[in-house]
């Protein structure tokens, strides 16, 4: 390793005296994850094989694609179809072939994520949705991994280290954002558009967290978000703090991870929380499910077909600590309460629970039994 | 009396990336009035830093506050 670290590649950052050959060599033993070889992932990628992190992983199941190629400068036209993770890589060994490159050419996805994030010491998230970002955060949270976060809108960006262990108790993604935005919420960079040195400079800035993590020098943005302003060449800093009841909102262990679904989390406000009679009884005969009768006490007709609890809407804020199933079947009369009582619901438990409402009510429900 | 600053979409809502409120004695005070002068801040999703430092509860304004507004970015 000693050799490695005094190679020639290096001498220029090695003869930094904050630097210098000990922090050449915690680079060349430092194993890295970046999660989305794109906009962000190129020039994070670019600067850590350059600088010789000594092991990188990629995870990216995209192709390249023309529209990617303004801002994502790893790639040339010839790379279009081909996937990122497997040129990204063909790239970084051709720059430096002294580091060891790891593909994950898939999409990220809670079955693989935990397996995956085990095997490095600090993630990168350069992703491009809230699905994914949520996902990743919670994995570095159960797995106690340093997270280094960039994100970008238009013509701002977003920096920040989260889940480091030096804060005590340390600060993750949701104590600033505890709930995903709904789909379409806020736009993303095929929707809102991009100017392509944006992702190359807030890139660039993680990579030097990164460096400046792994080397141990200078002042990292751990637990602190930087905004930078491409318009206006302006930068502010916040300090960031752990939010109460947030921990509640991430899966309490791997088992729970793996079954929660992210997508569902970002879906469109109001859309998937509906479902109709027949996957409602689909869900009942299920079983490990909950139905709650939001309706007030005395209403009619009385259920008496399934299992149920009653929680009338009326206290329903008040009780709903009281619903310890994970998978949670809302009802009323014609269906306009429940939607109520499930939207309050996924605000107080957040991604722990599935959550759904019966469209038309028990009015409906009974109707088409009947037929 | 405080001054506001504005990240991200959320100086489309508000068509601007700073502004003022006058007579907001803490930060739940300022989201109601915020909320009721720009409709739209209601359903969107910010974090709130008062004098650069993200706040969880309810927080004391003094005239010489700075409060920042910062949405959420998903871009990468």
């Amino acid at each position: 390793m000693a050799h490695k670290a005094n190679n020639e590649r290096y001498q220029r950052q090695v003869l930094l005296r904050q630097f210098g050959l000990e922090g050449q060599q915690k680079l060349l033993q430092a194993r890295v994850l970046m999660i989305g070889a794109g906009g962000l992932g190129c020039p994070v990628l670019q600067y850590l094989a350059a600088a010789g992190v000594g092991h990188i992983g990629i995870v990216d199941g995209d192709v390249v694609s023309m529209s990617n190629l303004h801002r994502q400068v790893l790639y040339t036209e010839q790379d279009i179809g081909s996937l990122k993770a497997e040129m990204a890589c063909k790239r970084l060994l051709e720059m430096n072939p002294d580091i060891q490159v790891t593909t994950h050419p898939i999409y990220i996805s809670p079955s693989n994520a935990l397996a995956i994030l085990r095997e490095y010491e600090i993630i990168i998230d350069g992703t491009d949705n809230f699905a994914t970002r949520y996902m990743i955060n919670d994995a570095c949270v159960l797995l106690d991994k340093i997270l280094v976060y960039g994100a970008i809108a238009q013509f701002e960006g977003q920096v920040a280290i989260f889940n480091h262990p030096s804060g005590v108790p340390a600060v993750n993604y949701r104590d600033l954002f505890p709930h995903p935005p709904a789909a379409g919420e806020v736009l993303n960079c095929a929707e809102a558009g991009v100017l392509g040195v944006l992702p190359g400079i807030i890139g660039t800035m993680m990579a030097n967290e990164t460096i400046k993590l792994i080397a141990g020098i200078g002042k990292p943005l751990i637990h602190q978000m930087l905004t930078y302003h491409a318009l206006t060449n302006t930068t502010y800093t916040i300090g960031l703090q752990v939010a109460p009841g947030t921990r509640a909102l991430i899966p309490k262990d791997a088992a729970t991870f793996r079954e929660t679904n992210y997508e569902w989390l970002c879906r469109p406000a109001g859309a998937i929380f509906e479902i109709d009679g027949d996957r409602f009884r689909e869900l009942l005969e299920s079983g490990g499910v909950v139905a709650i009768d939001v309706r007030e006490t005395g209403e009619i007709p009385e259920v008496t077909a399934f299992l149920h609890q009653q929680i009338p809407l009326s206290v329903f804020k008040d009780r709903m600590a009281e619903i310890t199933a994970d998978t949670v079947l809302l009802f009323c009369q014609s269906g306009k309460r429940s939607p109520q009582a499930a939207q309050q619901l996924a605000d107080y438990f957040g991604s722990s629970k599935s959550i759904y409402s019966l469209q038309g009510g028990i009015l409906q429900y009974e109707h088409h039994k009947k037929d | 009396m405080p001054q506001i600053i504005v990240f991200g979409q959320l100086t489309d809502l508000v068509q601007s990336s700073s502004i003022a409120i006058p007579d907001v004695p803490d930060t739940d005070a300022l989201r109601k009035a915020l909320t009721s002068q720009f409709p739209a801040l209601a359903t969107a999703k910010f974090a709130i830093a008062v004098d650069q430092q993200i706040i969880t509860t309810n927080t004391l304004l003094t005239e010489k506050s700075t409060v920042a507004l910062l949405p959420p970015f998903s871009g990468g």
